[in-house]
């Protein structure tokens, strides 16, 4: 008798967790779906921020700028009065791009938790080989429907990272913080052509210089123009 | 005293010579004015060659006033020496190459008022070529490409840097580098007008002076640890280009630059204090050497 | 009569070179005073430490009384001098050359001073031209402006008539006598042209390697009672010999073939007489008072002669 109910609970088991999966699949596809839906009810904005760079070798003051999006795909920051560098993946910043792409394969990868804020991990598979993203790791905030962070894998700009932090605009999916970290190439001078002061310091070392050169690119939204129009001049150069 | 001074500086500006330096700086400014209108972009990209994969960036912004003024400055910086030796090295050579030297000192005026009378002279003429400078480099390379935010290009030991100035936070780092250029060049004008007293012509101040100035400027840029530690610092030539020092922006820990703040004032003060004293001890050198000098020419 | 300048005991050494030796000298108020030598006999150094452009290595110099380390300024105040060829500012125009050298001595400048000062030298239709179109006469005549434009009481000519035609140097020295005479001027003028000297001094200095040989009035140099007399006869060994046992035994001279005495020139016929009574054949018995041959005399001979002092 035992034997036979030890059994159908192993079988039970199997079979609840095959549905689980299922389930929570579809439940990771559906997700998906419901940010993107989120996400597309914005067909433009004009946000007005400050950008901050933080690469070893950029020595520049935060910038003001103006961040303009139409759908489905095109961004442009803009620095108003002077001279910005921005990072060129910064166009990954549209989550659209992300979401909006294309047709891909949904994955469940489980849970973590951000900020003491449990969220779900999805992994996304381009389903279009050449498609310029190869990979993207999102962590959803079920509850709200945002993506709180998304890591990707990009076939010509390499890979970055991106951290949401997100306050009145949530409704809209759109953040009030963005943190974009990126692999940025050492810089050097063309030898000789400069002759500098030497003051008698070398530069601080960091301690992930030699590896590690990342850079990050910190903006903060303070205002959204969001739904009201923009003309595609803007994202001429 | 000021009548000694006004002779002096009237006699250098009725000097056809005098006016070559003149000439000679407004050409460079303007050969490099010109050379930038025409493919300045190629500087940039050359400058900015792996920045440009990971980074957009307005680059015909790049090219503005500011930068130009900066790159004709590190150039004009090098040769200027030169056209400020060919009027100082003259002081007294040129006066016992011509024959004046001896009716100049059988009058009633002392031998270190004379010296200290070619030097303030000298110092004069230098400043009026730094305000040329200003007005040719800078005015007129703002006239032409315009103002905007800076980018000054930097080796700090073994890295390389990119600043980014401000427009609104430059002005005034001009004005001090110009001061402080005018500091650097006088050290050359009295270092030529102290060679000047051992020559009858004015030939061999001038190639001695430059000659000095490029044999230790060579030492000074040469990255060799014995040299860098015990015999860049004593060498005036090491100091010449502080002035860049106030283009070197300070910034936070995180890189983020720091509006109206320069990233090692001691430094640029510590180099102005040894310009100063090399100035003092080649003009007082000047005064005990001519003092003691029998004129025979 | 005051001592305007008063040197004494002055040396100048030049590393191993003695240019001036132990020379001690005076002139007086209103005197023209030639300054005579050889060229390299330290007549240019020491008219170089007079105006302090060459330090002395010893001795004293004293000018209107008052020395001259310790009162250099007050005292150039008061002195003019042209040194060798006057170099002046090429460049500039007689007019400005003047008046940058007026305005360093010390004095009010005014166009008209100027222009009187280049009047007096014959300068003044070329006052606004530049000094590398002048000749070498004008350049001395724009020297002697600029010497005198701060009416000096002491002037100083080092070699003034070098370069100059006979016209020039005419009149430089009627420009010399006219400064003494007429405007009571100190003037010390060295010169290898001993003829010129001869002409215009009153006191002559005569040095020869840095020391001094002889220094006087030039009529008492030119005393007709100390001329030198050149003797050539048949026999200059016998002559010689002879005269050595004369009266004239102390003051005799000796060259290549020639023999000469300082003596009264007004003695020839006693001479003349008593070399013939000695059988001599005389063949010429010149006299010389010029200050040229009693110079070359002086500077050429072993014998040193007594100095003949005022």
């Amino acid at each position: 008798m035992i034997k036979k109910n030890g059994s159908a609970l192993l079988l039970n088991s199997i079979l609840l967790f095959f549905v689980n999966t299922v389930l929570q699949a579809q439940d990771a596809t559906a997700l998906v779906q419901k940010v993107k839906n989120k996400i597309e009810m914005v067909h433009d904005y004009e946000a007005l921020g400050r950008m901050k760079t933080n690469v070893s070798f950029l020595k520049i003051p935060v910038a003001t700028v103006k961040i303009y999006f139409k759908k489905p795909n095109k961004l442009k920051i803009k620095n108003e009065k002077g001279i910005s560098f921005v990072p060129k993946g910064a166009v990954s910043i549209n989550l659209n791009n992300i979401v909006g792409g294309g047709k891909y394969t949904v994955l469940d990868a489980g849970t973590e938790k951000i900020g003491g804020v449990t969220v779900r991990m999805v992994k996304l598979l381009p389903d279009d080989d050449n498609a310029e993203v190869v990979l993207s790791t999102l962590y959803i905030d079920e509850a709200n429907l945002i993506i709180k962070k998304a890591k990707t894998t990009t076939r010509e700009n390499g890979s970055y990272e991106l951290e949401m932090t997100y306050g009145k605009y949530m409704e809209y999916g759109l953040p009030d913080k963005i943190i974009f970290s990126f692999n940025a190439k050492d810089y050097k001078l063309p030898k000789g052509i400069t002759f500098d002061f030497d003051d008698g310091e070398t530069a601080k070392k960091t301690e992930d210089k030699a590896k590690n050169k990342k850079g990050r690119a910190e903006i903060t939204i303070s205002s959204y123009i969001i739904n009201k129009g923009i003309a595609d001049a803007v994202f001429n150069n | 005293m000021w009548t000694l001074l006004q002779i002096e500086l009237f006699k250098i500006a009725k000097r056809p010579r005098t006016y070559i330096a003149f000439v000679a700086i407004a050409a460079i400014a303007f050969i490099f004015q010109f050379a930038f209108k025409a493919d300045g972009q190629s500087y940039i990209d050359l400058m900015m060659q792996n920045v440009k994969d990971t980074f957009s960036f307005e680059r015909e912004k790049a090219i503005n006033g500011y930068f130009m003024c900066y790159i004709i400055l590190n150039t004009l910086l090098i040769q200027v020496p030169i056209l400020v030796a060919l009027i100082a090295a003259d002081s007294i050579s040129g006066e016992a190459n011509m024959g004046t030297l001896r009716l100049l000192l059988s009058k009633p005026i002392s031998r270190t008022q004379l010296i200290l009378v070619k030097f303030t002279a000298a110092t004069i003429f230098t400043i009026l070529l730094l305000l040329w400078m200003a007005i040719t480099a800078l005015l007129f390379s703002i006239i032409i490409f315009g103002a905007d935010d800076m980018l000054v290009f930097r080796s700090k030991g073994e890295e390389s840097q990119i600043l980014l100035i401000t427009k609104d936070d430059i002005i005034w780092r001009y004005v001090a580098a110009f001061a402080y250029a005018a500091v650097a060049l006088t050290v050359i004008a009295a270092l030529s007008l102290f060679l000047s007293i051992f020559a009858e012509n004015s030939i061999g101040p001038i190639i001695t002076t430059v000659c000095i100035v490029i044999v230790c400027t060579i030492i000074s840029n040469i990255n060799v640890p014995i040299i860098d530690k015990n015999v860049k610092p004593f060498l005036f030539t090491s100091y010449l280009v502080g002035w860049k020092g106030f283009f070197y922006i300070g910034t936070t820990e995180d890189g983020e630059t720091i509006k109206g703040s320069i990233e090692n004032w001691p430094a640029i003060q510590k180099s102005l204090f040894i310009l100063l004293a090399h100035i003092v001890i080649f003009v007082s050198a000047s005064i005990i050497v001519f003092k003691r000098k029998d004129i025979l020419s | 009569m005051s001592a305007i300048i008063s040197v004494t005991n002055l040396s100048k050494k030049f590393r191993d070179i003695t240019a001036v030796d132990d020379l001690s000298f005076t002139v007086n108020e209103g005197d023209i005073y030639g300054f005579l030598g050889q060229n390299g006999a330290g007549k240019s150094t020491t008219i170089r430490m007079l105006l302090s452009l060459i330090k002395p290595t010893s001795g004293n110099i004293n000018i209107f009384g008052k020395n001259l380390q310790t009162n250099r300024s007050e005292i150039l105040q008061q002195a003019g001098a042209v040194i060798e060829k006057p170099d002046l500012y090429k460049y500039l125009t007689a007019y400005q050359n003047l008046y940058i050298f007026a305005k360093m001595s010390g004095i009010k400048v005014n166009r008209q001073l100027l222009m009187r000062q280049l009047e007096m030298v014959g300068l003044s239709d070329r006052a606004y031209s530049k000094v590398k179109t002048f000749s070498q006469g004008m350049k001395q005549r724009l020297g002697i402006a600029v010497a005198l434009v701060h009416n000096p009481k002491l002037i100083v000519l080092d070699e003034p008539t070098n370069g100059l035609d006979p016209q020039g140097i005419a009149d430089m020295r009627n420009l010399i006598l006219q400064l003494s005479k007429e405007m009571g001027k100190t003037i010390v003028v060295s010169s290898h042209l001993l003829s010129e000297i001869e002409i215009i001094a009153n006191r002559i200095l005569i040095i020869n390697k840095g020391k001094k040989i002889v220094e006087g009035t030039a009529a008492a140099l030119l005393d007709p009672s100390k001329s030198i007399v050149q003797i050539d006869t048949l026999n200059n060994v016998a002559a010689l010999h002879l005269l050595k046992q004369s009266r004239w035994a102390p003051f005799i001279s000796t060259s290549i073939n020639t023999i000469k005495i300082q003596m009264n020139k007004n003695d020839i016929p006693e001479l003349n007489k008593y070399m013939n009574a000695m059988g001599i054949g005389i063949l010429s018995i010149q006299p010389r008072h010029s200050l040229e041959d009693y110079f070359l005399s002086l500077t050429t001979q072993q014998q040193h002669v007594d100095p003949i002092t005022n």
